[in-house]
C-alpha cells in the first residue's frame, strides 16, 4: 500500500431520506405497482435500502396511456419555448439538489462519491440545460421539428441518473413524452427525479418512471403504443430489442457494449497516458460501455508503461464509496461481481503465467461485506483470448502490444464492437490518421472518457445505432431524421 | 432479299467489376410489360450474393479513402456516360415499365439528373451533417460523418431505373459500397446501368448488381455478418418478408432502412435521408493548449 495513510473523509448521508417502499411514477403521481416488489441494496454494504414496486403489464400500459394523453393534450401542442422553461427548471433543481442526488446515487450504485458529485450529477444537469435550449430552436437543427410521440426508454445501472438525463432531456425537448425504466439494481435516483418533475410542476404524464427488471422492459419496448424505443445496455439485449421492433413503425436507437482499444505509441506523453489508461478502465469500476478495456501499447515502451501503470494502480484507493478520497468503489451487484470473477478466471487460465504473461492486482484489502473487485490487469493477452474479446464491464484491463501503426489499427478494429477508442501520441498527423482509420463512434486522442452534452456519442457495428448528445442526438426523437 | 437477324444481348450479373453468369447456372425469363419475351436474365443465388458481399468489402476502404472530390467526379462521370446511352435506357425503361416514349425519356432524364445531384453531395455532406461541438472544456471536438461500410440494397420493384438510381447513388456517394438486388420483374435497366458503371471509373466492387428474387437472395444478405446495413425498399408492400429481413438484420445490428407500405414517388426530391441512413458519426476529442 501507499506510504501515506489517509484519514477517512466520509460524506454525510444524513442529507438523503430514503423511503422504505417506493411506488411507480405515473401521470404525475406515485402509485402502487402490481408486480412483485423487489429490494434495492447498497452494493458497498449489502444493506437493503428500499423495497421498490415492480410494474406489471397493466402498470406499463397505464404509464404509456398517461404519456400518450400528455403528448396529445399538453406536451405535443405546447410551444417549444414553454417546454424549454420546464427543462431549464429541471436543470436548476438538479443543481440545487446536487449533493443529495450524488449521495443517493453513490449509496444505490456503489460508485465513488467524487465521481457522482463531479461527473454524474453536473453532467446530467448540463444535458437538461443543453437540450432545454434546443426546444425552441428545432427548426435550425436540420431535422425538422416534428416529435415522434411516446418514447419508451430503458437504461442501465452504471450511470443511473446520467443515462436518465441522456434519454429524457432530448426526448422532452423535441416534444415527446416518455416512459422510462431504470435498472432494477439502481432505481432510486430515477424516483428522486420523479419528485424533481413534481417540484418543477411538469405536467402529469410527460415523464413516467416505471421500475422493474427485464420483463418490465420487454413489455415497455413491445407496447404497441410506444413510437420510439431508446435503450442503453448490453449488445445481447439490444439485438433482442431489434428483433422485437422488427416490422413495426417504432423508431429505435441502441447504445450497446464496447471493447475499446486504448492505443499508446512510443512517443506518447507517458504521464498523461498512464492517467488516461487508469481513467479509461478504472473509472466507475470499469462499469462503462466505452471503457478502454484493451490497452494496445507499442512494444518498445511496453515494459516502461507496465511498470508505471502498476505503480499508479498501487495508489488507487478502494473502499467506502462515500469517502471523498475513494477512487474505486463497489461492484454494482452480486451478479455482476460473479461475471467479472468468471471472465477473470477464464483469463487467468488463458494467458497462463509464462513469458511475462499473467494476472496482476495491487495489494489491496477488500472490505468484508459488499461486492468488491480489485483493479486488475492481464499481460500477455492475445486477440483470441476471451478477455480481449468479451465485454467484462469491470475493473479488468487486457494488455496487448503492437509494432506498427497499421498493426495497432488492425488489432483495435478486430472486434464486433465499435463504440470508442483512445490514441496516445505526440504526433498530430498520426492522431488524425489513426483516428480516421478506427471504426469507433468516439475517439479520444490524448484524453479518455470525456463526455459533454454538446458532443455526440454512440457506436459503429454491434455497439448499436444512433447518437446521443449534441445536435445529432435530436435526430433520435424527430420524425424523418436519421440518428 | 435477306433480312438481318439482330444480335441479342446476354444479360449477366455485375460482381467485382466483372460480368459473370450466376454460379448456379440458373436464369429466368424476362417479359416486357405486355408479356412478350425479351431476355433470359441471370438468377442470382446465395453464392452470388456472398461473392458480391466479398467484392464490396474488398472495395470499401479504398472507395471511402478516395477524396470526396474524386468520388464526386466519378458520380458525375456516371451521369455523362448514361446520358451518352440515353436511347438504350429509354428503350429498356419502355420495355420494362410499359411507358410511352416521352414518359420513358422523362424518367431517364430524371435518373441522369439524379446522379448529377448526388455527385454534388460527395464533398458537401460532411459540411452539412458534421459539426464542431463547443464542449465545456479545453478540447477540440469534431463530429464527422463516415460511411457505414457495405450496404445491401433491395431496389424498388416497379421503378426499374429512376428508383434504382435513387437508392444506389445515395449509398455510394459517401463511400459505402453496395450489393444491389435489382427489380425482379424489370431487371434490364439495372443490367444496362451495370454496363455504364463498369465504364465510368467506378472501381470494381463498389457497386455489385444481382438480378434475381429479393425473397430468395435478400435473407442471405440480411443475415450476412459482413454487411453493415440494408435498404429494404424493394420489399415495399410485403410486410411479412420485410419483418423477417429486419429480424435477420438484428444478428449483427445492421442499420436498416425500412420498407415503406408502398413504393414512393421517385420523382419527388430525395432530401438527405437516403444518404444519412447509411452514415456513422465519429466524434474526435483532443485537448487544447496542453
Amino acid at each position: 500500500m501507499s506510504i501515506f495513510e489517509y484519514a477517512p473523509a466520509p460524506e454525510s448521508r444524513a442529507i438523503v431520506d430514503i423511503k422504505a417502499s417506493c411506488g411507480l411514477f405515473v401521470n404525475g403521481e406515485f402509485v402502487d405497482g402490481h408486480g412483485t416488489p423487489f429490494k434495492t441494496v447498497n452494493p458497498a454494504t449489502e444493506e437493503v435500502l428500499a423495497e421498490v414496486a415492480e410494474a406489471n403489464d397493466a402498470d406499463v400500459d397505464a404509464a404509456v396511456k398517461a404519456a400518450r394523453r400528455a403528448y396529445d393534450k399538453v406536451w405535443g401542442p405546447m410551444p417549444g419555448r414553454e417546454r424549454a422553461k420546464y427543462l431549464y427548471r429541471i436543470a436548476r433543481i438538479l443543481q440545487e439538489r446536487a449533493r443529495e442526488i450524488s449521495v443517493l446515487e453513490t449509496i444505490d450504485n456503489g460508485k465513488p462519491i467524487k465521481e457522482s458529485r463531479d461527473v454524474d450529477v453536473p453532467t446530467a444537469a448540463a444535458f437538461f440545460f443543453y437540450y432545454a435550449g434546443w426546444a425552441d430552436k428545432l427548426e435550425h437543427s436540420g431535422y425538422g421539428s416534428t416529435p415522434l410521440g411516446v418514447a419508451g426508454q430503458v437504461i442501465p445501472w452504471n450511470f443511473p441518473l446520467l443515462m436518465l438525463a441522456w434519454k429524457i432531456a432530448p426526448a422532452l425537448a423535441c416534444g415527446n413524452t416518455v416512459v422510462l425504466k431504470p435498472a432494477e439494481t439502481t432505481p432510486l435516483t430515477a424516483l428522486l427525479f420523479a419528485e424533481i418533475c413534481q417540484q418543477a410542476d411538469l405536467p402529469p404524464g410527460v415523464v413516467n418512471i416505471i421500475t422493474g427488471a427485464g420483463a418490465t422492459g420487454e413489455t415497455l419496448v413491445g407496447h404497441p403504443d410506444v413510437d420510439k424505443v431508446a435503450f442503453t445496455g448490453s449488445t445481447g439485449v439490444g439485438k433482442a430489442i431489434a428483433r422485437t421492433v422488427a416490422g413495426s413503425s417504432k423508431k429505435v436507437t441502441l447504445e450497446l457494449g464496447g471493447k475499446a482499444a486504448n492505443i499508446v505509441f512510443d512517443d506518447a506523453p507517458i504521464d498523461q497516458a498512464i492517467e488516461g489508461i487508469v481513467n479509461g478502465i478504472f473509472f466507475n469500476q470499469g462499469h462503462v460501455c466505452c471503457a478502454g478495456s484493451r490497452l494496445l501499447v507499442q512494444e518498445s515502451i511496453a515494459d516502461e508503461v507496465l511498470t508505471r501503470l502498476k505503480r499508479r494502480m498501487s495508489t488507487l484507493r478502494l473502499g467506502d464509496p462515500l469517502d471523498k478520497n475513494t477512487d474505486v468503489g463497489a461492484i454494482n451487484s452480486a451478479a455482476q461481481l460473479a461475471r467479472i470473477h468468471e471472465l477473470s478466471d477464464i483469463g487467468e487460465a488463458e494467458v497462463g503465467t509464462g513469458d511475462g504473461a499473467g494476472r496482476w492486482s495491487p495489494e489491496c484489502e477488500l472490505p468484508s461485506t459488499g461486492f468488491w473487485f480489485p483493479p486488475t490487469i492481464f499481460t500477455g493477452v492475445s486477440q483470441a483470448h476471451r478477455i480481449a474479446r468479451e465485454e467484462i464491464f469491470g475493473p479488468v484491463l487486457s494488455v496487448l502490444t503492437f509494432r506498427t501503426p497499421s498493426e495497432a489499427v488492425e488489432k483495435a478494429n478486430n472486434t464486433p464492437y465499435g463504440l470508442s477508442a483512445g490514441v496516445w501520441t505526440d504526433k498530430g498527423s498520426r492522431i488524425l490518421d489513426i483516428a480516421g482509420r478506427l471504426r469507433a463512434g468516439v475517439v479520444w486522442a490524448n484524453t479518455f472518457n470525456k463526455f459533454d452534452p454538446t458532443s455526440p456519442f454512440g457506436g459503429y457495428k454491434e455497439s448499436g445505432y444512433g447518437r446521443e448528445g449534441g445536435r445529432h442526438g435530436l435526430a433520435a426523437y424527430l420524425k424523418g431524421a436519421d440518428a | 432479299m435477306s433480312t438481318r437477324i439482330d444480335v441479342r444481348k446476354t444479360y449477366k450479373l455485375f460482381i467485382g467489376g466483372a460480368f459473370p453468369r450466376s454460379e448456379s447456372g440458373y436464369s429466368y425469363v424476362v417479359n416486357d410489360s405486355k408479356g412478350a419475351f425479351v431476355a433470359n436474365a441471370a438468377l442470382a443465388s446465395r453464392k452470388d450474393a456472398r461473392d458480391a458481399v466479398g467484392a464490396a468489402r474488398k472495395a470499401q476502404s479504398g472507395w471511402a479513402g478516395r477524396t470526396a472530390y474524386n468520388r464526386a467526379q466519378i458520380l458525375y462521370r456516371v451521369a455523362e456516360v448514361m446520358e451518352d446511352r440515353r436511347p438504350q435506357f429509354v428503350q429498356a425503361v419502355q420495355q420494362s415499365e410499359g411507358l410511352s416514349g416521352s414518359k420513358a425519356e422523362r424518367v431517364v432524364d430524371e435518373a441522369v439528373d439524379r446522379w448529377v445531384w448526388y455527385a454534388g453531395w460527395a464533398d458537401k455532406l460532411t459540411q452539412v451533417v458534421g459539426n464542431a461541438n463547443p464542449v465545456a472544456g479545453p478540447f477540440f471536438n469534431l463530429s464527422t460523418p463516415e460511411p457505414t461500410g457495405v450496404v445491401a440494397v433491395l431496389a424498388p420493384e416497379r421503378s426499374s431505373l429512376l428508383g434504382l438510381v435513387s437508392v444506389l447513388a445515395p449509398v455510394i456517394v459517401s463511400g459505402n459500397t453496395a450489393v444491389v438486388v435489382s427489380s425482379y420483374s424489370r431487371p434490364l435497366p439495372a443490367v444496362n446501368l451495370a454496363e455504364v458503371l463498369a465504364t465510368s471509373d467506378v472501381p470494381g466492387g463498389v457497386v455489385n448488381i444481382l438480378t434475381g428474387k429479393a425473397a430468395t437472395v435478400a435473407p442471405w444478405l440480411a443475415a450476412h455478418m459482413d454487411v453493415n446495413a440494408i435498404d429494404l425498399g424493394g420489399v415495399a408492400g410485403d410486410p411479412v418478408l420485410a419483418t423477417e429481413l429486419e429480424v435477420a438484420a438484428a444478428d449483427n445490428l445492421k442499420r436498416v432502412r425500412r420498407a415503406p407500405a408502398a413504393e414512393p414517388d421517385w420523382s419527388a426530391a430525395p432530401g438527405l435521408e437516403p444518404m444519412t441512413a447509411f452514415l456513422e458519426t465519429k466524434t474526435v476529442w483532443h485537448p487544447m493548449g496542453v
